[in-house]
């Protein structure tokens, strides 16, 4: 019991130690103004989290490579502390808590997934520390009236919108039929929020609107509801898993229906992963590479792609592009506010105008990045190899949109 | 509430048939567990993890070029040892202890596979091709995948010779003594501690075939293992300890019931009201055994 003891003294003294060093950090250290950012870089989100970083990290080498940032006639670099968040919000957001009372930081980059940014928001907000995040779209985080969120991407709810318009325009601009499977959780439910408007703004009609529970990976019994009713268009988002089971299902079933439109087709490499299968397949993206946004650190989004996979190895998909854009929003506001407080830095934010490589970025009031639309892509194939086309908006089309999907017995 | 499934009638056929694959399929993991349950009094809620596991070695090969098919000769094998390792290493610590130990200890084992599958196969949802088509009945209105067929014919191969393997063998035997009476059976010779490893090998093999089905029906990912622990658990709860028969009957009614119910009360209350089920059956059982006469302790 003594040594126990002695041994339980013994740690927390090396732990106060410990803590009582590190809070002499501050937000700038020398000539770098440091970041601070939970991701997952193990658990569930820990592929993602991984792209995640490396797109911030990408970002950061290129714009200390090209002259850093300049603030009050001095020249500053960028450096990220990162903890990982396991995963998990309740970790992330006590890291978000330790990052900004014992690291000092004072300025927050997001971590990956709706969920988890949504954890760290109140801790962010309660210190006013301003926070760039590039990964979480759920709706709910512009509808609480936070000042110190800014959100580069499209909101979950813009998702699958363009779809429904597409779907109505290809029928004549009359009505459609909608059948819908969204997985329960907060993200997919607020794609579903944004169908749900478009179907009341055109007047459509939603015939099947099944919410799959998070343990299901069988979509068997949907799919048989859509061969039954006949539906113009299935949208069905739910995560890497609901895209792949869809798609399983739906070509297995020989599930005939005009359109199909889903989320996450890239992050589950659908493609390749389904080949043939998918092909048609109307996919929602925040960025592709195609689009020709430009901006002088990385230039297009060609160049980034290729530079990218040149540094880590792989395609960024658009979760590394829009993690890269943050820290270009992040650079613009500095230099603008020219000073290095956390609360003018905040409203030079909520001014950003701009264009990146991976879009247009510009604030709404409640920091939701309202100037860059979604884009759809379709699978398409040539032979055994399929690629993902933009075909809308028309402007960046680089394919035209098959539609009606062909029956499978004339595939 | 949805009527459909009454205005096309058809859809019962569909419906009726999905569930009983299904069933089948969730049967041969409950099979494993209701074994070692039943042998070693352990509840095992690694059961998923090692479906999982098994899954993930079918799709190991599909990476290597092989017809991920195979998998049901070759994960077995493979997670036969594993969870023979898995006994030798943690469960012969626990295995007489009382059931919550065992349940912690389990747990400890399900947490720490997870994250070894996603340290190995990493994050991302993956599937295996089987391209084994689909069979189409009523001129297409009803269709059944054939990687659902396949997983349930070997599923009641499996079953089957699971059976028989207790019935004949010697050490199907020695399992089946050990299960009445451990101490008896070990006063008479029989090495327990071999027949508790082989057991939890057997279950975990069993788990195996499982793995390599569900990589080529469904989805594979590091962290869906619990729905499978969950749903194999109840099938044996349903069924009752050692009713070998029932088990395969639950899993089919159970599979039935969750289809009908996705049908009738949406998609939602699918999961949701099997478990509703899974109440009221434990009330009916509490209320018949009360009923029955039993001597004081």
């Amino acid at each position: 019991m003594k040594i126990k003891n002695i041994l339980i003294t013994f740690v927390s003294a090396i732990a106060l130690i410990l803590t009582s060093s590190t809070i002499s950090l501050a937000k700038v250290v020398g000539d770098k103004i440091i970041l601070g950012a939970a991701v997952s870089l193990t658990g569930k989100y820990s592929t993602n989290g991984e792209h995640t970083k490396n797109g911030y990290n990408f970002a950061v080498d290129r714009i200390n490579s090209m002259g850093g940032i300049k603030v009050g006639g001095k020249t500053y670099k960028f450096d990220i502390i990162y903890y990982d968040d396991e995963s998990n919000s309740g970790r992330a957001a006590q890291l978000a808590e330790r990052l900004i009372k014992q690291d000092g930081v004072q300025y927050m980059l997001g971590p990956y997934s709706s969920g988890l940014t949504k954890a760290i928001a109140p801790v962010t907000e309660e210190n006013k520390i301003p926070m760039v995040e590039a990964n979480g779209a759920s709706r709910s985080l512009f509808t609480k009236g936070y000042k110190y969120l800014f959100a580069v991407l499209s909101a979950a709810n813009q998702y699958l919108e363009v779809a429904i318009d597409l779907a109505v325009e290809k029928n004549g601009g009359k009505p459609i039929k909608i059948a819908m499977a969204f997985e329960q959780d907060a993200f997919s439910q607020d794609v579903r929020i944004g169908v749900v408007d478009a179907a009341k703004r055109t007047g459509s009609k939603i015939i099947i609107d099944d919410k799959l529970p998070k343990e299901l990976n069988d979509m068997a019994a949907t799919l048989a509801k859509v061969k039954a009713t006949k539906p113009d268009v299935l949208v069905v988002s739910g995560h890497s898993k609901g895209a792949l089971t869809a798609i399983r299902q739906i070509a297995e079933m020989k599930v005939d229906v005009k359109m199909l439109a889903m989320t996450h087709c890239d992050a589950s490499k659908l493609a390749k992963q389904h080949g043939k299968n998918s092909e048609y397949a109307l996919c929602a993206a925040q960025w592709h590479k195609s689009l020709s946004y430009k901006d002088k650190f990385f230039g297009d989004g060609m160049k980034y792609d290729k530079e990218f996979k040149a540094q880590f190895g792989y395609n960024p998909p658009y979760q590394a592009a829009e993690s890269s854009a943050a820290l270009l929003v992040w650079k613009d506001a500095f230099e603008r506010a020219n000073t290095l407080d956390k609360d003018k830095v905040r409203d030079a934010l909520s001014k950003t105008e701009m264009q990146t490589f991976y879009g247009n970025i510009k604030f709404s009031p409640a920091g939701q990045n309202i100037a860059k639309p979604m884009v759809l892509f379709q699978v398409r194939c040539e032979g055994d190899k399929c690629e993902n086309k933009v075909v809308a908006p028309t402007k960046w089309a680089s394919a035209e949109l098959v539609h009606p999907v062909p029956k499978w017995s004339e595939r | 509430m949805d009527l459909l499934i009454f205005q096309a009638p058809i859809l019962m056929v569909q419906a009726s048939l999905d569930g009983i694959l299904l069933g089948i399929l969730f049967a041969l993991i409950a099979y494993g567990m209701a074994l070692q349950w039943g042998v070693m009094n352990i509840i095992n809620i690694a059961q998923g993890e090692l479906v999982i596991m098994g899954g993930y070695v079918a799709y190991f090969m599909y990476m290597m070029g092989i017809h991920p098919g195979f998998g049901i000769i070759i994960s077995p094998i493979i997670m036969y040892f594993v969870g023979w390792g898995l006994y030798k290493l943690v469960i012969n610590k626990v295995v007489d202890r009382d059931l919550f130990i065992s349940i912690l200890a389990t747990f400890g084992i399900s947490i720490l596979t997870q994250q070894l599958m996603n340290f190995i196969f990493g994050s991302d949802v993956v599937v295996a091709q089987s391209n084994f088509g689909t069979t189409m009945f009523f001129d297409g209105m009803v269709t059944l995948p054939n990687a659902k067929i396949f997983a349930a014919v070997v599923s009641v191969i499996f079953a089957i010779g699971l059976v028989m393997y207790m019935r004949k063998s010697k050490l199907g035997r020695a399992i089946r003594a050990t299960a009445q009476n451990a101490r008896a059976a070990k006063i008479l010779g029989v090495d327990t501690e071999k027949v508790y490893a082989a057991t939890f090998g057997i279950n975990a093999a069993l788990c195996g075939v499982a793995g390599s089905l569900i990589a080529i029906t469904f989805t594979l990912h590091p962290y869906v293992g619990l729905p499978y622990t969950v749903r194999s658990f109840m099938i044996v709860i349903v069924a009752g300890l050692g009713n070998l028969p029932g088990v395969a009957l639950s899993g089919m009614g159970l599979g039935v019931f969750e289809e009908f119910a996705d049908y009738i009360l949406g998609t939602e209350f699918r999961i949701g009201s099997v478990f509703l089920l899974l109440v009221l059956i434990l009330v009916y059982r509490r209320f018949k055994l009360s009923k029955k006469r039993e001597y004081l302790k």
